[in-house]
């Protein structure tokens, strides 16, 4: 049994087949099971280099690549910006040069600018995985979400998904509209015109500004977060507008269906996108998100490193 | 991709037809009773895909001959292995699955082929991440030599002997969607 995966980068889930997604979730699901052995470790990536080069801040993503190349039993080194020469006026392409000079087979890029890391993997023959570029995507974030639904609810075609909030400024929401919409949700954004704008609507989603109209009709609420670093004041007036009309509140909640799934990318801002209640109740999968985004970095970089190397 | 290819572009000699294979199987399934007393304490753990099937069967044959229900089990050895890059494509993964804790169990690992024996040692690391097995012992349908470690099967259908060259060709109903049967394919044209 083979496969026909050959992508050395994850750049987004734009470029990807359902097939290619699909491939990626079931393969995720036998790493998932190596989380449950007593030697919660394989071999499948001894004498591998990985390096985390993250020019933005990052705890959770750079943690969980951290530990799932670990797993697979990489050699690891994490860069951050302040540690890096960029700031000493490196560009990022010599940074990667010399990366790739120190034997670096897969690098994990976190960037400000949308494009960074596809711009990256023309320059060097390692593997690049995007672990978020700007507002542009965050593949392996799409990968979980979609992951943990299918996981709870045993399909992805003819779900339909809100995904709530700061769409503008997010990257998650983009790479799970895309990879959403591959596998046949529906997908409906939520949020203020000034942070979902109907241009969205080309990308074969609903767009409404309603959020207690949609929270009867859907599976899945997927509760983005408010990005203060990405915001500008003129956005929306203040926080407390803000849940008012957007927050999931207890009360909002009971709006939903017993069996929707309440899901976030975290970090939360608890008692602003979500009642802190809530963010640790029944309905909430937070934390399977976590769980399952080791299983999913392990397998893309699985297959991303096996496919540079043949 | 070598396996899929159909074996009209290369003369292949038939080995083993079903009926050849049923009985290997079910002297096997006899040597597995004669060789081990507690039968509750063994699991069948096939090496995926065929060595699932074969587990399978074998276990059924066990049932058959003693009346006793025998746990089996799958090792997915593609992360465990050595030569991922030496192969080509990637192999599928598929996840693991053992009745734990191992500790007082005897693991019989399963498979089609034996032939370097690198697949048997990665089921071996696979198995060990899960705990430690009381035995491990080795079942394989063919046994076709170029042993590249120090590994011996137990449990042997038919002692094949090949050329490197040549290939080995299982085929079973519920894997492949063929009957079942055994052919050694000669000299490859790809190759």
């Amino acid at each position: 049994m083979n496969t026909d995966w050959s992508r050395k980068d994850l750049l987004g889930l734009r470029e990807l087949s359902a097939e290619e997604i699909n491939f990626v979730l079931e393969t995720a699901d036998a790493f998932k099971q190596v989380g449950t052995r007593e030697v919660k470790k394989v071999p499948a990536l001894q004498g591998k280099t990985l390096i985390n080069l993250f020019i933005e801040p990052s705890t959770r993503t750079r943690t969980s690549f951290e530990l799932a190349a670990k797993r697979l039993s990489a050699d690891i080194v994490n860069i951050t910006a302040s540690a890096s020469s960029l700031t000493k006026g490196e560009t990022l392409k010599d940074t990667a040069k010399v990366l790739e000079a120190n034997h670096a087979d897969i690098i994990v890029l976190r960037h400000g600018s949308a494009g960074a890391p596809q711009f990256l993997s023309t320059h060097v023959r390692a593997s690049v995985i995007n672990a978020g570029d700007g507002a542009h995507e965050h593949p392996t974030q799409g990968l979980l979400d979609l992951y943990t639904i299918r996981e709870k609810k045993s399909r992805i075609a003819g779900l339909h998904v809100a995904i709530v909030g700061d769409i503008l400024f997010s990257r998650v929401a983009r790479s799970n509209i895309f990879a959403l919409l591959k596998l046949g949700a529906r997908v409906t954004l939520v949020g203020p015109s000034t942070l979902v704008p109907r241009a969205f609507e080309q990308l074969g989603v609903a767009v409404t500004h309603d959020l207690e109209k949609v929270l009867p009709e859907v599976d899945v609420v997927n509760l983005l977060r408010i990005q203060h670093e990405r915001q500008r004041k003129e956005y929306f007036p203040g926080l407390g507008e803000y849940i008012r009309l957007f927050g999931l509140t207890k009360e909002r909640a009971r709006l939903l269906k017993p069996d929707c799934l309440i899901m976030h990318p975290g970090p939360i801002n608890r008692g602003v996108e979500i009642d802190s209640e809530l963010a640790d109740g029944a309905q909430s999968v937070i934390l399977d998100q976590v769980t399952n985004g080791l299983a999913v970095r392990m397998a893309v970089l699985y297959l991303c490193s096996g496919a540079n190397g043949s | 991709m070598n396996q899929a290819s159909q074996p009209n572009d290369s003369p292949a000699i038939r080995i083993f037809d079903a009926e050849n294979m049923r009985r290997a199987l079910r002297r096997i399934a006899h040597e597995i009773i004669e060789r081990n007393r507690d039968l509750g304490a063994l699991v069948l753990a096939g090496i995926p895909a065929r060595g699932v099937e074969l587990a399978r069967r074998l276990a059924a044959d066990i049932e058959t001959i003693e009346k006793v229900n025998v746990a089996t089990g799958v090792v997915d050895v593609s992360m465990h292995r050595d030569d991922v890059r030496r192969r080509g494509a990637l192999p599928v993964v598929r996840a693991s699955e053992l009745p734990l804790p191992l500790d007082t169990r005897t693991v019989v690992i399963v498979d089609d082929v034996l032939f370097t024996g690198r697949t048997c040692r990665a089921a071996l690391d696979a198995i060990g991440s899960f705990g430690r097995p009381a035995s491990i012992q080795l079942a394989v349908l063919i046994d076709r030599g170029h042993r590249e470690l120090p590994i011996r099967p137990d449990y042997v259908g038919k002692n094949l002997p090949t050329a490197r060259s040549e290939r080995v060709r299982v085929r079973l109903e519920e894997t492949d969607h063929e009957p079942d049967g055994v052919w050694l394919v000669k000299s490859p044209n790809e190759k």
